[in-house]
């Protein structure tokens, strides 16, 4: 390599942007190669969604066609784009800030010149690209085995690419400040427990929340859980109209900043606990 | 020397299965605050369950045939069942796997006793049997609120299913664990196997024709689940209880035959 295009590339990897480049092409490399594992455990999780889409189905049919207005075509549509979502959603996990806190492995990343958080966000959102790729086969064997219904327009799939990386971040900020708590006290598992079941009931991956009692959707609505799930899934699968698509986006955004306070702020008064053992 | 008769050879079996579960229960009894965590997950997962239930039938009366308590039936099976697996079969199978792994199944296999009892019975984590005492008491329940009284006959056929259905599920498992012999790893099917087990909350007749199959033959989950909850809301004839047990003779024959097999793949991490 010349002495110039050297100075180009350490002139590209300073700042952010090359930090996050830099680590999203680790990633892409890394998980590309653990592809068998990635996939067996992709296929692990369709077991989970196609339980849902054949009980509703059962139930739509018992109906006479629908339940709500939801037909079996567009429930399975539904499970279908579920599948990329919950892929989407799967980010640094709560559970890993025993091994952080306790084994030390935060200090490490304390003597980078950025903020931890940037590691993790660049390394899953990498890996995401890894998992879209291996979702389409999926995707197209579900369609032919459950024949779903869709009706997508351009503008759609425009807010769609949008509103799942919306959910990425939102999920990453909320696990990220939960697993914090991990700080303070390391009997952490009830209350993870607790948030998952919550978040598996009102965010739409359990059932579109249109089947939720009236009561429990006005509680959904104030949660940010269905902005990680129900939203971009019914961006494609459902019948959103323009107004609650860029709506939709926005309070996306809303939860996005949120999230990142509360990062922020927990960060700020968690990090003065942590000592670490050793190295 | 003599090979012992059968009687005494059977009782120094049952002896030594004790005396396992013994140490097992002694093990955890040291991790007592342990138990407050495992009522805890255990509660919020059959909380969870019935929400859903809740939800299924806030929708509708009846799900493939099956009215809401009679489903209560099907999850109270899955929770008792999901109990057994989690406080004896996994425990044992993951040892196994991890044995197999690091050659460390010598110390199994030079102890003067049967192989394939001893790396079933080595361990068993009492504190995951809660589950086993929630789904009693979910199946409980529901009996008590099923319109029709339950007779003698077909608790007794409730019964004998949920030990062929422990059995089938023990023989599935080992099966899989069996395939380490081969593959060295196979920590993802079991991964792949707790996703499938989920499907047994339904029972299999809501599934679409070919996923059916795979949950009765491949996953045995119809055996395991559904037959039991069937015995006990009178929709098992004889035969299928005769069906049944010929399934679970079958499986725990091929088991024993592909451990054997599967023990001469075996080479040890030092020989």
């Amino acid at each position: 390599m010349t002495q110039v295009a050297r100075a180009g590339e350490r002139r590209r990897l300073t700042g952010l942007a090359g930090f996050y480049a830099v680590v999203m092409r680790t990633a892409v490399q890394t998980q590309f190669q653990y592809r068998t594992a990635n996939y067996l455990y992709m296929v692990g999780m369709i077991a989970e969604p196609v339980i849902y889409l054949v009980v509703w189905s059962a139930v739509a049919e018992a109906q006479g066609g629908s339940v709500e207005g939801i037909t079996a075509g567009e429930f399975a549509a539904y499970y279908i784009v579920w599948t990329l979502v919950r892929n989407m959603n799967i980010v640094f996990t709560p559970y890993g800030w025993e091994g952080r806190i306790r084994k030390g492995e935060l200090s490490g990343m304390l003597v980078r010149p950025v903020h931890p958080i940037h590691y993790d966000l660049a390394y899953f959102a990498g890996w995401k690209f890894v998992v879209i790729l291996l979702w389409v086969p999926i995707a197209a064997v579900l369609s032919l085995v459950f024949r779903p219904t869709f009706d997508v327009s351009a503008l759609e799939l425009l807010v769609f690419l949008v509103a799942i990386w919306g959910a990425y971040l939102i999920r990453s900020m909320l696990l990220w400040a939960l697993g914090m708590v991990t700080f303070w006290t390391t009997r952490v598992s009830a209350l993870y427990e607790l948030y998952f079941t919550a978040e598996l009931l009102l965010s739409g991956r359990l059932l579109p929340l249109a089947l939720l009692p009236g009561w429990a959707m006005t509680i959904a609505d104030w949660t940010p859980f269905q902005y990680t799930f129900g939203f971009p899934i019914e961006v494609l699968a459902g019948d959103l109209s323009t107004g609650e698509l860029w709506t939709g986006l926005g309070l996306q955004a809303v939860w996005t900043a949120i999230g990142a306070l509360l990062v922020a702020v927990v960060w700020r008064f968690g990090i003065r606990r942590y000592s670490a053992v050793g190295n | 020397m003599a090979a012992p008769s059968r009687a005494p050879r059977d009782a120094q079996a049952l002896r030594l299965v004790a005396t396992f579960l013994r140490m097992g229960v002694q093990t955890e009894l040291q991790y007592r605050a342990n138990v407050v965590f495992s009522v805890l997950q255990s509660v919020v997962a059959v909380a969870t369950s019935l929400a859903v239930l809740g939800l299924v039938f806030s929708h509708t009366d009846a799900l493939g045939g099956w009215s809401g308590e009679e489903l209560l039936v099907v999850m109270g099976v899955y929770v008792l069942m999901g109990g057994v697996i989690r406080s004896v079969i996994q425990p044992n199978m993951q040892q196994l796997m991890e044995d197999v792994q690091q050659g460390t199944l010598d110390f199994v296999l030079t102890k003067p006793a049967d192989g394939q009892l001893l790396v079933s019975a080595r361990r068993f984590e009492l504190w995951q049997a809660i589950d086993v005492v929630l789904g009693a008491v979910l199946v409980a329940v529901a009996v008590v609120r099923l319109d029709r009284p339950v007779s003698v006959i077909e608790v007794l056929g409730f019964l004998t299913a949920l030990v062929l259905g422990a059995v089938t599920i023990y023989s599935f498992w080992l099966l899989l664990t069996i395939g380490a012999f081969w593959i060295v790893r196979v920590d993802s099917l079991v991964e792949l196997f707790d996703g499938m087990y989920q499907a047994g909350r339904w029972p299999v007749s809501v599934y679409p024709g070919w996923l059916r199959i795979g949950f009765t033959f491949l996953v045995p989950l119809a055996f395991a689940i559904t037959v039991p909850a069937e015995a006990l809301t009178g929709r098992a004839s004889g035969w299928l209880l005769l069906g049944a047990a010929a399934f679970t003779v079958a499986l725990s024959v091929l088991t024993r035959v592909l451990w054997r097999v599967g023990l001469r793949h075996y080479s040890g991490a030092s020989a």
